[in-house]
């Protein structure tokens, strides 16, 4: 599309989202991939629409505000970015568009006060883990409350017990011949609602021949922050981790938004000194079932009976790395069969803290979601991204259990033929 | 009441778009040189707001265009300033699905591929296949009588319409057509499909549906020259063979498709794709004939898809081959015409005749089985009269085109972009009798006003895409 941005005045990030305009030929197949759209069918809310009024804004043509409503409804699932010919960033954009714009923008002091909680907390596990203990214990009393859909919508979210903290080893040796050594990114939220996740994709690494070493120092990486335009937060925790990470062969994720959360470090630091090592790290920076797809699996023994998994792509995982086949082949690898829901392409609603800000249409997506999963009648669901899994187990039913890959994997390690 | 003030009380506020966040995103269709603004938008949930949105507009005097995913290359679905967009989006229901009768009756909002999904099941498809089936609606199939790869053998849209229930531009509901294959009296269902949105809004289509081929042969075919790969196709429709498709693409085409979605295409000067598909018997003896014409075309590579997922990966490059030649050059147009296919060499060697006059890149992606071409002609909006030269040029090959004995358009439509061309292809007295028509039934013009028509209203002129 042909522009009028004034690239001059707005620096890199003009250039970044100039580049991603001009980019766009109108075409439409974004149209439907976009979950929004799916929802809504009007154009301010799919991704070609945005890209016009993002267009707009920036040409000051549209006041931001008029804008902002369809712009915030935007998941950032990136599926747009799989589905476009023309090869459009959408996901830089986006990403770029909302930190550029979060300072001009007006929120309501309630607003301001429920993302600063949020972006203060979440990305924290000593500030969010007591926090959540207390949401946890007041759950039942809380429950029936008529509450404001953004306070009902993370109860909703909430486990009924914390798990245990769990304390890690500052390295973990392979076993048998040493074929790698990575650092492993634990996350944030993940180490205080699901610790099994790291513990297991450690145990699967090693069992793999991978050294692993968790630095002590390390960080939430600030996907959360950039994604919600505090750029400020964001670029604080990705200095952090570049100076953690300086030294290690590979970042190992297991959450999918970690993973491209820490691909983006590049846009927090465009034009500025830091921005090629922001890049070393972000080409460093690997899912775990790309370094042991790379590395040649070694597969634990075939479940006893057969255990039909059906897959669900985590969005940051298929679109925003363009991570499909690897966690399928692992899977296949170890004998289950891997069953294919439905639209795959299209997000869950989780999208990291979408469901907490955008509650209703995040419910209609979850429950499409969690109806084209179970019409492939598996035993169980997996998913690389721990968003994904807490969204998932909310509207799936109780008896069908979701897992993360590595969780997986680990049990069949151990022997193990239930997944309860 | 004012005309906003009777809208306001046929549509809720959400489906009555009147700000201007909400009307931008409905400026443009996929033909982004051309921006109106409309005065609204409404999104109707059902046949009868759209009815009384027509009524209301022919009484009041506002034109109003229909619109469904705004994937219209020939600026179809462009709003008229100030007037009323109807997009029937949220009109995607397929209301009745026979497979007993192999038909369905579809609303116009439904996405052109969900009706094949939904088809499946009963081993049944629906058959035109634009490659903008991911997203176009069947309400605009039936505007513009789409067409795709797969018409050759089973023709366009017009082909596959049985009935509509149509609300003409005076508010008038009628049925046109039923749902037998052969019907009493003139073929108006037929006429109305194709008219581009001048004749009314449908809001029923009953559409035919197909058994879905037993088998597919589908083979890709590697020329040196893609006069040798226009050759093969006459060869292949002189043995008497009447495959599904066949689709060239030129080296720029295939650089794009290969960025896009990584085919696998060969780098070659032109790629053949022939598809043959019927039941499994006839697909195998047809498959060895084809073998042996593409043996004597002296094609330098050829494969054959060994499964659906490799038949998908060549369907796929193919498919989203246009806007892929947005990776190749910052602006292109699109073009759309059709030759006689016998005088398909001759028309190619032209088109690149022209490309080194005018000093632009032009990248072939078409429907050789029927002589539908696709020329993109790559330019850069930035450089000072590129636009102009690239208009011009596109204009030469609509002529060249027209001279060949061929057409302006093969299933793009003229919309807003070709109708200064009418005039190349009709006489006068053949223009007159069309707006005698449309007087006929939009006494008023409120209908899509501005498009096909030359004089109609004012547009811009020969339009282009940018990237």
């Amino acid at each position: 599309m042909q522009h009028r941005i004034p690239v001059e005045t707005l620096g890199k990030e003009g250039e970044v989202m100039a580049h991603a305009i001009e980019a766009c030929v109108h075409c439409g197949f974004c149209l439907p991939t976009c979950p929004t759209y799916l929802v809504l069918q009007e154009e301010m809310d799919s991704p070609r629409g945005r890209i016009f009024l993002m267009k707009e804004v920036l040409e000051g043509n549209l006041d931001l505000e008029e804008a902002l409503p369809y712009l915030d409804r935007c998941l950032a699932c990136q599926a747009c970015v799989t589905a476009c010919p023309s090869g459009v960033p959408y996901g830089e954009l986006i990403a770029t568009f909302r930190l550029h714009t979060e300072k001009e923008r007006h929120r309501y002091p309630l607003e301001r006060a429920y993302r600063l909680g949020l972006l203060r907390t979440l990305p924290y596990p000593e500030r969010f883990r007591p926090l959540l203990e207390l949401g946890v214990r007041f759950k039942p009393l809380l429950k029936p409350l008529p509450l404001p859909k953004p306070l009902k919508a993370p109860l909703a979210l909430l486990p009924d017990r914390l798990p245990e903290k769990e304390f890690h080893q500052e390295v973990y040796p392979a076993k048998g011949e040493r074929r790698a050594r990575v650092g492993i990114l634990l996350g944030c939220a993940q180490q205080v609602l699901r610790p099994s996740i790291n513990r297991a994709t450690i145990r699967v690494l090693r069992e793999n021949g991978v050294e692993v070493w968790v630095a002590q120092e390390q960080v939430c990486c600030g996907a959360l922050n950039l994604h919600a335009g505090d750029k400020k937060g964001a670029k604080r925790l990705a200095r952090q981790n570049m100076l953690v990470f300086r030294d290690v062969d590979f970042v190992v994720t297991n959450a999918a938004g970690c993973g491209s959360g820490m691909k983006e470090y590049p846009l927090l630091f465009l034009g500025e000194p830091e921005e090629e090592e922001a890049k070393a790290l972000a080409a460093k920076v690997k899912d775990f079932t790309v370094i042991l797809d790379e590395l040649g699996f070694i597969p634990p023994p075939p479940p006893k009976k057969p255990l039909r998994v059906a897959y669900h792509d985590a969005c940051h995982l298929a679109h925003a790395q363009g991570v499909r086949e690897p966690p399928r082949r692992l899977l296949k690898a170890a004998g289950v069969e891997v069953l294919e829901p439905r639209e795959w392409e299209i997000c869950c609603g989780s999208a990291g803290t979408y469901n907490l800000f955008q509650p209703e249409i995040a419910e209609v997506l979850g429950r499409r979601k969690a109806e084209n999963l179970k019409a492939t009648e598996p035993d169980l669901v997996v998913t690389g991204n721990i968003g994904c899994l807490t969204q998932i187990r909310a509207y799936l039913d109780q008896g069908i259990p979701v897992l993360h890959t590595a969780e997986l994997l680990e049990l069949l390690y151990e022997g193990k033929d239930s997944v309860d | 009441m004012g005309f906003l003030e009777e809208l306001r009380a046929l549509f809720p506020p959400g489906r009555l778009l009147t700000k201007e966040a909400e009307l931008a995103p409905y400026e443009s269709d996929a033909l982004t040189a051309y921006r109106k603004r409309p005065l609204a938008v409404v999104l109707p949930e059902r046949k009868e707001e759209v009815v009384e949105a027509v009524r209301l507009c022919y009484r009041h005097g506002v034109p109003f265009v229909a619109r469904g995913s705004g994937t219209s290359l020939s600026g179809g679905s462009l709003p008229v300033e100030g007037g009323l967009v109807i997009a029937l989006n949220r009109m995607n229901r397929i209301l009745r699905l026979d497979p007993k009768a192999r038909i369905a009756v579809v609303e116009p909002g439904v996405v052109n591929l969900e009706v094949s999904r939904q088809a499946a099941p009963f081993g049944l498809y629906y058959a035109p296949d634009p490659s903008s089936q991911p997203i176009s609606t069947i309400g605009g199939n039936v505007a513009f009588n789409s067409g795709g790869a797969h018409c050759l053998k089973y023709g366009m849209t017009a082909g596959h319409v049985l009935a509509l229930e149509v609300v003409t531009p005076q508010g008038e509901v009628v049925r046109l057509g039923g749902e037998g294959l052969e019907s009493v009296g003139p073929d108006l269902h037929g006429f109305f499909v194709g008219t581009e949105g001048l004749l009314g809004v449908a809001l029923e289509i009953t559409l035919r549906l197909l058994p879905k081929p037993e088998a597919y042969h589908t083979l890709l075919a590697a020329y040196e020259s893609l006069e040798a790969a226009g050759n093969a196709v006459s060869q292949v429709i002189r043995s008497g063979l009447l495959p599904g498709a066949m689709e060239i693409m030129d080296r720029l085409a295939i650089e794009a498709a290969e960025a896009a979605v990584k085919a696998g295409y060969p780098r070659v000067e032109a790629l053949l794709i022939v598809e043959l598909e019927g039941p499994k018997e006839e697909v195998e003896e047809e498959a060895k004939l084809l073998a042996q014409v593409i043996k004597e075309s002296r094609a330098l590579e050829v494969r054959i898809a060994q499964s659906e997922a490799q038949r998908q990966a060549i369907w796929k490059g193919r498919k989203a081959a246009f806007s892929a030649v947005g990776r190749l050059s910052p602006d292109y147009i699109v073009q759309d015409g059709v030759v006689p296919r016998s005088r398909l060499g001759e028309a190619l060697k032209e088109i690149g005749r022209l490309s080194q006059e005018y000093g632009l890149r032009v990248a072939n992606v078409f429907h050789a089985g029927d002589g539908n071409l696709h020329p993109l002609v790559l330019y850069d909006g930035k450089k000072p009269g590129e636009l102009e030269r690239a208009e011009e040029l596109a204009g030469e090959i609509l002529k060249l085109c027209v001279r060949l004995g061929g057409s302006l358009t093969g299933e793009h439509g003229i919309g807003v972009e070709k109708k200064e061309y009418m005039p190349k292809m009709f006489a006068p007295e053949d223009l007159l009798a069309m707006e005698r028509v449309k007087e006929a039934l939009d006494s008023k013009g409120l209908a899509n006003r501005g498009k096909v028509l030359p004089g109609h209203g004012q547009g811009p002129h020969l339009g282009e895409v940018h990237a």
